[in-house]
């Protein structure tokens, strides 16, 4: 059994079915991304998951603990940053980490301690002791992470973590998940960042219209959409003109993105060797030559429209 | 499956609760000052016994303290989304609304209490039944306070709304259960509603307390009964609610 376990999830609103039918397993140690567009059940699969929400039909488990007959036992085992910064504003950051931890059953002496530990790591030790109020959207949402690890779950679910913050708190965050992953913590990701669920996930699942459209790892979801592999050229000079690079046989389509050219075809390999041998014959210059195959987003796009 | 709930979990909520919300404007305006001017307008150019005094401050002020936060905690969490956490945390809603009666509670139990002794030093009057009063103003501190979070398990974030079904519930109530009146000199119908008021019993029991005449059972018995009840009420609907706050 993994970590988390969703079986045939169903969930109806009114006349709405939210969840369809989920069913997924999330194995031990692994970040697990779950995308999908606004309104496709995401949030209403993770309140069922983690014990918020009744299913009408289905099960969940946490652990191997059945979420729908123990929610509090199963919501003991892990940890959970929402994507809305939702700490009590009015009371400090060490406040926030406290009540925390008195909600999770953590000792006091314990309790103290990972505090101050939490507050450090995630750069808020100077400001433990000022109330929430005034942090920036970064150092709440690093606020909510802290939190949601006060008693060290074994598993973490992070809705939209990098959502709207600065640069350096995005890279700290990052950071942050993948470290607890190489300690063992297992990570449910909810993101509408492709490339970053890309970057970070081990496996990703994509969710349309309440029902699972897929799951499987980032490069074996790319490599079932063939019609976009294509190469990147960049020659110097400006006078090449795109009419010239129609002649080449592997070359199907052609895009000018900036100084540089995207050349469609099934084989970017041969379309290298063309653009060399091109480029030879012009006494052109070539500044930088990329292959690249779709890109998760275009799969997430391929999967959820049409 | 069915945990009894853990009273560690409701005083973390009733310390958060007491550290966050009662220092706000609605408690000193609607808890404190309120009845008071409310008492006072009433009182102003009418002779009232010194226990009627005592009776009728008692009640207002261990009433409008109990109710003046407890119902729009929910509303103001649903809107600043810090509800979504207490959800998402290992707690029950039943150790949730019992941490958010014993912060209301606390409040109310320490306001009136010093109101109380206050108000009957000033008169000159002292309980013959000192514990019975004051077992009267934890009951009722508790039994009003489950009131409110009652009343805060209609599904809105805006504590106007809230404000003002419980604006419906409190002043009317005031006028059938002896504060003013005294209950056997309001109509047929005054006196059956009057029985259906936990205030009522308070107001009685209070009277009991500094006079000695009659018996509290009925009070205490009372007060009891509509804790159990309001708070059963609180529990149950605040469970069909909370999915339309997340």
């Amino acid at each position: 059994m993994g970590s988390i376990e969703a079986n045939n999830l169903v969930k109806e609103f009114d006349d709405l079915r939210a969840v369809d039918g989920v069913t997924f397993e999330v194995n031990q140690g692994e970040i697990f991304g779950f995308l999908g567009p606004n309104g496709a059940g995401k949030t209403t699969t993770v309140r069922m998951i983690t014990g918020v929400l009744k299913p009408d039909s289905g099960r969940a488990y946490i652990d191997g603990v059945d979420v729908t007959t123990d929610p509090l036992r199963a919501k003991e085992r892990i940890g959970i940053a929402p994507e809305e910064a939702n700490c009590y504003i009015d009371l400090t950051a060490r406040g926030n980490m406290h009540l925390a931890g008195e909600l999770y059953g953590v000792p006091k002496k314990k309790r103290k301690e990972k505090s101050v530990e939490l507050l450090d790591q995630f750069g808020l030790a100077d400001r433990a002791d000022s109330k929430v109020k005034g942090f920036s959207k970064g150092m709440k949402q690093r606020l909510i992470l802290g939190m949601a690890l006060i008693n060290n779950p074994p598993i973490l679910f992070l809705d939209e973590p990098t959502a709207g913050l600065d640069v350096a708190s995005q890279r700290l965050i990052k950071e942050r998940i993948r470290k607890l992953n190489r300690q063992g913590k297992t990570i449910f990701l909810t993101t509408h960042n492709i490339s970053e669920a890309d970057k970070l996930c081990d496996r990703v699942a994509i969710i349309n219209k309440g029902q699972i459209a897929t799951i499987d790892s980032p490069e074996k979801l790319k490599s079932t959409i063939q019609s976009t592999q294509s190469a990147l050229v960049s020659f110097s000079g400006n006078g090449l003109g795109r009419d010239k690079l129609e002649d080449l046989g592997a070359v199907e389509e052609i895009e000018k993105e900036g100084d540089k050219y995207r050349l469609y075809g099934p084989d970017p390999g041969e379309i290298v060797e063309e653009v060399v041998d091109f480029a030879r014959k012009e006494n052109l210059k070539i500044i930088s030559l990329n292959t690249s195959g779709p890109s998760l987003e275009e799969v997430f796009t391929h999967l959820t429209t049409g | 499956m069915y945990r009894i709930p853990r009273l560690g979990k409701s005083l973390s909520i009733a310390k958060k609760d007491l550290k966050i919300y009662y220092g706000k404007g609605p408690v000193v305006i609607f808890g404190i000052l309120l009845p008071f001017f409310f008492f006072f307008a009433f009182l102003v150019g009418r002779e009232m016994p010194p226990l009627s005094l005592v009776a009728g401050l008692s009640g207002m002020a261990i009433w409008f303290t109990s109710t003046s936060i407890s119902p729009v905690i929910a509303p103001w969490e649903t809107r600043t989304k810090t509800l979504e956490r207490l959800v998402f945390s290992p707690i029950s809603v039943t150790e949730m609304l019992i941490g958010d009666i014993l912060g209301s509670m606390t409040l109310a139990f320490s306001i009136s209490a010093v109101t109380i002794f206050a108000v009957a030093a000033i008169l000159g009057m002292i309980p013959v039944n000192f514990l019975t009063l004051l077992l009267g103003i934890v009951l009722a501190s508790f039994c009003f306070s489950a009131i409110g979070v009652l009343i805060s398990a209609l599904p809105t974030d805006t504590t106007s709304d809230i404000m003002m079904l419980s604006t419906l519930i409190k002043f009317p109530l005031i006028f059938v259960s002896g504060i003013f009146i005294p209950v056997e000199n309001l109509p047929g119908w005054g006196t059956i509603i009057s029985q259906l008021s936990p205030l009522t019993y308070f107001v009685d029991l209070v009277r009991f307390s500094f006079s000695g005449s009659g018996s509290p059972w009925i009070d205490i018995a009372a007060l009891f009964g509509f804790s159990l009840f309001f708070l059963l009420a609180a529990d149950f609907s605040h469970r069909r609610t909370l999915p339309k706050r997340l």
